[in-house]
């Protein structure tokens, strides 16, 4: 398996607060990774860094062995929580999956790209949305048009934050299968941060466990040890006390 | 009544409202879905503060108003960045500088009072053709960014993150626009005046807004309404004898009042 992302030593400070300090990782190519950790503890800041919306205060992260300036964002495909779209912007839920296209707002779209993001959205069940308006599709609607919008790019990397919120247990079951088909036909990487510790088990390889600084980052099966939770769990004024009881599911 | 309507400095006037009209309802666009009018407010007092400037040293006022006021709105622009205030603290506090030295600045000046009150409540129909000339490359200038800034604009409007994730250069990008709409508020303020031209902008995009399921949508139909009421305006005004830029913003509101309600049925 080839490196597809790699971040060696990554420190983000904002103003006198660390959000991650000297977080070094290798992710490969296929690897479907859930991003855990308490509230504050960094894991948006490490998908925006990703992302490019975050200067790193120290540490670099390369993508295929190239800085993220170097490299086409199509490679990347972005689900944010869908608690940031402002309903107030008139716009069809095919023009947010365009935009993952043209990599713009265009109001005039080609006839080919046009049935390149029919195609995404039938792929996920959601073609009879296309033409709605955005403030009239429910979280799991838009949470399905958001991931339209990545997938359309063909991307490597598909990068989710929290997108569980707000959206109920039928959707996020039936979007965590459609990630996971996507996932396997694909052969890209996912990094999803995530409050659910029972859907992340069930549905990745690799679990990274963070609380400003990288805990655990392995195989899923390692990854919950009492030593893991407790590392994730604390901060340096106090220790909390953390039962964790892990459920298979079917 | 038909001769009054077709005099020159009424059909002046009529070109004045379409230039104003296409290009202060485009950029009106961005600024009701930016949420930007407290800054179209804050921006035509500073105007107002380049204008008492002009009027104090003797020049045309408005060039003395148009780097004043772009610099009034970098200044708020980099002081959003920079510090942790919010835009509406910061406009807040500029605007009432800005307008305070203008009170300053004409107080400086004897006989100024006709001037200045020309530009707080506007005088459509005082222009003249080179008003029309710089209004009309202002339209040109509104009219070119749609083909490059429009659609880059629009991304970052709708979601800022995902325009930087793009690469697109966001930053760069609202400097360009707040310093168009600052051109456009001050080359406006002496036809629709200080105190309504920010009217001017939010009025026709949020009739838009009510109508539109897309941005380009709100876009056209801002530029239809913007420039259409204006025009009727004019008429009403020559013909109910009212000052031509309270009628404009009445109206509008009207219009905006009437499709709120019918929305909302």
């Amino acid at each position: 398996m080839k490196n597809l992302l790699e971040i060696n030593h990554l420190t983000v400070k904002y103003g006198n607060n660390t959000a991650i300090w000297d977080l070094s990782l290798i992710i490969q190519e296929g690897i479907y990774v859930a991003i855990l950790g308490p509230n504050g503890s960094g894991k948006s800041t490490l998908l925006k860094a990703i992302l490019g919306l975050i200067q790193p205060t120290n540490g670099e992260i390369k993508i295929f062995g190239k800085s993220i300036k170097e490299i086409d964002p199509k490679l990347i495909g972005y689900v944010p929580q869908i608690k940031t779209l402002d309903k107030s912007f008139p716009a069809l839920a095919i023009e947010l999956v365009l935009s993952g296209l043209s990599k713009n707002w265009v109001f005039r779209t080609s006839k080919k790209d046009k049935i390149q993001a029919l195609k995404i959205l039938e792929q996920l069940n959601s073609i009879d949305i296309a033409y709605r308006h955005l403030s009239e599709l429910s979280g799991g609607q838009l949470q399905k048009i958001y991931l339209a919008r990545s997938l359309v790019r063909n991307p490597k990397i598909l990068l989710l934050d929290e997108p569980a919120t707000g959206v109920d247990f039928v959707c996020e079951t039936n979007f965590n299968a459609i990630l996971n088909e996507y996932a396997e036909q694909n052969k890209i990487s996912i990094l999803m941060v995530t409050h659910d510790w029972t859907s992340a088990y069930h549905h990745s390889t690799h679990i990274l466990l963070m609380n400003n600084h990288l805990v655990y980052f392995g195989p899923k099966d390692n990854a919950f040890t009492d030593e893991n939770i407790k590392n994730t769990f604390s901060h340096l004024a106090h220790k909390h006390k953390v039962t964790f009881t892990l459920k298979e599911q079917d | 009544m038909i001769e009054l309507l077709t005099h020159k400095f009424i059909i002046l006037a009529y070109i004045a409202i379409i230039l104003v009209g296409f290009s202060a309802s485009y950029f009106g666009v961005f600024v009701v879905q930016r949420r930007l009018s407290f800054l179209g407010n804050g921006l035509a007092h500073a105007a107002f503060g380049g204008v008492a400037l002009g009027i104090l040293l003797d020049t045309q006022p408005i060039y003395i108003a148009i780097p004043f006021t772009i610099l009034i709105s970098m200044i708020i622009t980099y002081f959003k960045e920079k510090s942790t205030l919010s835009s509406d603290t910061l406009i807040g506090v500029f605007f009432s500088l800005a307008f305070a030295l203008g009170i300053v600045f004409l107080s400086l000046k004897e006989n100024y009072t006709t001037d200045a009150f020309a530009y707080l409540f506007g005088s459509i129909l005082s222009i003249n053709t080179e008003d029309i000339t710089i209004l009309g490359l202002m339209a040109i200038v509104t009219f070119l960014t749609f083909f490059k800034y429009w659609a880059r604009w629009a991304y970052s409007t709708f979601d800022n993150e995902l325009a930087i994730a793009d690469r697109l250069p966001v930053r760069r990008d609202n400097y360009i626009l707040s310093i168009l709409i600052s051109l456009i508020i001050v080359l406006s303020v002496k036809i629709i005046g200080v105190v309504l031209i920010s009217s001017y902008l939010v009025l026709p995009a949020a009739i838009a807004r009510l109508y539109s399921r897309t941005f380009f949508q709100m876009t056209i139909i801002s530029i239809i309404v913007g420039i259409s009421t204006g025009l009727i305006s004019i008429i009403l005004s020559v013909i109910l004898d009212l000052p031509t830029s309270a009628v404009i913003i009445i109206f509008q509101s009207i219009v905006f009042l009437i499709s709120i309600t019918l929305k909302k049925n």
